[in-house]
């Protein structure tokens, strides 16, 4: 999986600035996607690509359950998310929804990676390959559940009678 | 086995867990509202075109509605919403819907409690992140996404890691004028914002043997402000009295071992403390209100599922009593149930004598949704849960988090104020 990072020097990226309130009532996954990070970044809309990746501090996604975040952004285009630690209702709409891979980073990756870059994350081997500055990284694991439900494609098509 | 454990060993059909195990919980209670409500109905349209029969609910009985984040309807769209929500009722067979405008209706938090919709014990999810509140009544109590909740709906059970548990003691009973607003602002404080991250955060101690129901539901409350996966409180004797006013008849107490384990224990004396709030943008940015900035607010809220509860109310009735409002200030009763026994026992004639403003239950401004919300440089003081930027309305606009009782005061000095100073 390749693509290039929007990056984000700080923590505790909520909720409230991935997707602000006033647009709980919308439901249009495509609507959502233009009001993406418009708390934080109003340009975020104009700049992301299919494909982006987006990096952060600690906390990514702290504040609400509102499974608008994950898919404001993943409608986007973003396909991951990677941050040094997430909140736990974000992280688990984006898998159990599957919209988008929430990746834990650790200081190294956070500090070695820049806005810009471009990466090649390998989720089967837990590598973070930093293509413009030739660096490798590991990120941390995913917990079996959620690995499973990862490669299953989300919680409805995990059957988890069959583990 | 601690009373999570035990909950989530009983619901799963294992004779123990233990954390950081992975579990598949049949669930008694589901809440949605109408924010999740249509967003699980984008779920089911997803689940259709791929096949996956949405037709019935695995149990209607044990589902519950409520309109609270956009009524009365702010607009189009919210309407349309509520429009749709109504028909998934219908279409379901869901009987429990409180409805905006007939009766009984508030925000989903609050009904779970004013209306006991959830019992000691209960695996109870909710679309809502602040579902957490309900824990309070020793359930094991979690707010989920829109698929988690889809899920939910239609097989009965959904998964959880089992979590590890923070014990807070807290010793003696909370000072006078001093809320558990004070106390678990002063706890986030502490902890920080991620410090409860994926964990339980149990109270218990003498603080907790000394505080009303309804104070507890507020320290279980903001446990999402510390990232907690839930909070909880063992049920005793007050919350039986409690559920039993309520018209709760049958129900059975789950409490935890005695040799029950905790990952950490923390200790508070809540006979210290003092009025605290959360500065922006976060609250974990806190400090006592005696050390508090000296800004002129505009703006004085006192609302939400954390700080319009009828206690939360009769606190701030004491600041306003004979006192005229300085500032804008909006006091919205949480539900109908606690707008009439505030009707009835003359606290909305303090609060109009005071020259407040008092509108119906909300979520409203507290999530910068609609009824109040904040302009571009304006300050508030809150007694809601969250102050990220554009929590409130405009990006640049700044809340403060306190207590009802801090909220009151500052209303009536136009700044940051503890009743303290005023009583």
């Amino acid at each position: 999986m390749k693509g290039n990072v929007i990056k984000y020097d700080r923590d505790n990226i909520d909720t409230d600035v991935i997707i602000p309130g006033q647009y709980l009532k919308v439901h249009d996954y495509a609507e959502l996607a233009t009001h993406a990070m418009e708390g934080l970044d109003p340009d975020f809309h104009s700049k992301v690509k299919e494909g982006d990746f987006i990096l952060s501090g600690k906390n990514f996604g702290s504040g609400s359950s509102r499974e608008h975040a994950p898919i404001a952004l993943s409608h986007s285009g973003v396909k991951a998310i990677l941050a040094l630690s997430f909140a736990r209702i974000f992280y688990r709409n984006s898998v159990d929804g599957a919209f988008l891979l929430p990746i834990e980073i650790g200081q190294d990756a956070y500090d070695g990676i820049s806005d810009g870059d471009e990466l090649d994350i390998d989720i089967t081997r837990n590598e973070i390959k930093n293509l413009s500055t030739n660096q490798s990284y590991k990120m941390k694991p995913f917990s079996e559940i959620i690995g499973k439900i990862i490669e299953a494609g989300g919680l409805f098509k995990y059957k988890p009678e069959l583990d | 086995m601690n009373i999570v454990e035990k909950i989530l060993a009983r619901a799963s059909g294992k004779s123990s867990v233990a954390p950081d195990d992975v579990v598949f919980a049949n669930v008694d209670k589901v809440m949605m509202h109408d924010v999740s409500g249509p967003g699980v109905l984008k779920v089911f349209d997803k689940l259709k075109k791929q096949r996956i029969e949405v037709d019935k609910l695995w149990d209607p009985a044990k589902v519950w509605v409520a309109e609270d984040h956009f009524v009365p309807s702010a607009d189009k769209l919210s309407a349309e919403n509520i429009v749709k929500l109504t028909d998934f009722t219908k279409n379901y067979g869901i009987e429990k819907h409180f409805k905006y405008g007939m009766g009984q209706y508030g925000i989903c938090h609050t009904l779970s409690h004013e209306q006991a919709m959830v019992m000691p014990g209960d695996v109870y999810v909710g679309g809502d992140s602040h579902t957490n509140t309900t824990g309070a009544l020793g359930a094991f109590a979690v707010g989920l996404g829109h698929t988690d909740i889809a899920y939910v709906l239609l097989n009965g059970n959904i998964w959880f890691k089992v979590p590890e548990t923070y014990f807070f003691k807290l010793n003696g009973k909370l000072p006078e004028h001093v809320m558990a607003k004070d106390l678990i602002l002063k706890i986030i404080g502490e902890i920080g914002n991620d410090g409860g991250a994926y964990r339980t955060m149990q109270f218990g101690g003498s603080g907790i043997d000394e505080m009303s129901v309804e104070s507890r539901l507020t320290l279980c409350n903001m446990t999402t402000e510390a990232g907690a996966k839930n909070g909880i409180v063992e049920p005793d004797q007050k919350v039986v009295d409690y559920l039993s006013s309520k018209g709760a008849t049958n129900f059975n107490l789950v409490n935890g071992d005695d040799d029950a384990e905790y990952a950490k224990v923390f200790e508070f004396e809540s006979s210290e403390m003092e009025p605290i709030i959360a500065k922006p943008f976060s609250p974990d940015n806190t400090c006592v209100v005696s050390e508090a900035p000296s800004v002129e607010l505009d703006k004085s809220y006192i609302g939400s599922c954390t700080g319009a509860k009828y206690e939360d109310l009769e606190a701030a009735a004491k600041v306003l009593k004979g006192r005229k409002v300085k500032i804008r200030t909006e006091i919205l009763p949480a539900a109908i149930s606690i707008y009439q026994r505030a009707m009835e026992n003359g606290l909305l004639k303090i609060f109009l004598d005071a020259g407040v403003t008092v509108g119906p239950p909300t979520c409203g401004a507290c999530c910068g949704a609609h009824m109040g919300v904040l302009a571009k440089d304006e300050i508030c003081i809150s007694t809601t849960n969250r102050n990220f930027p554009g929590r409130m309305g405009h990006v640049e606009s700044q809340t403060y988090l306190s207590s009802p009782m801090v909220a009151a005061a500052s209303a009536v000095t136009g700044k940051i104020t503890d009743p303290r100073d005023l009583i």
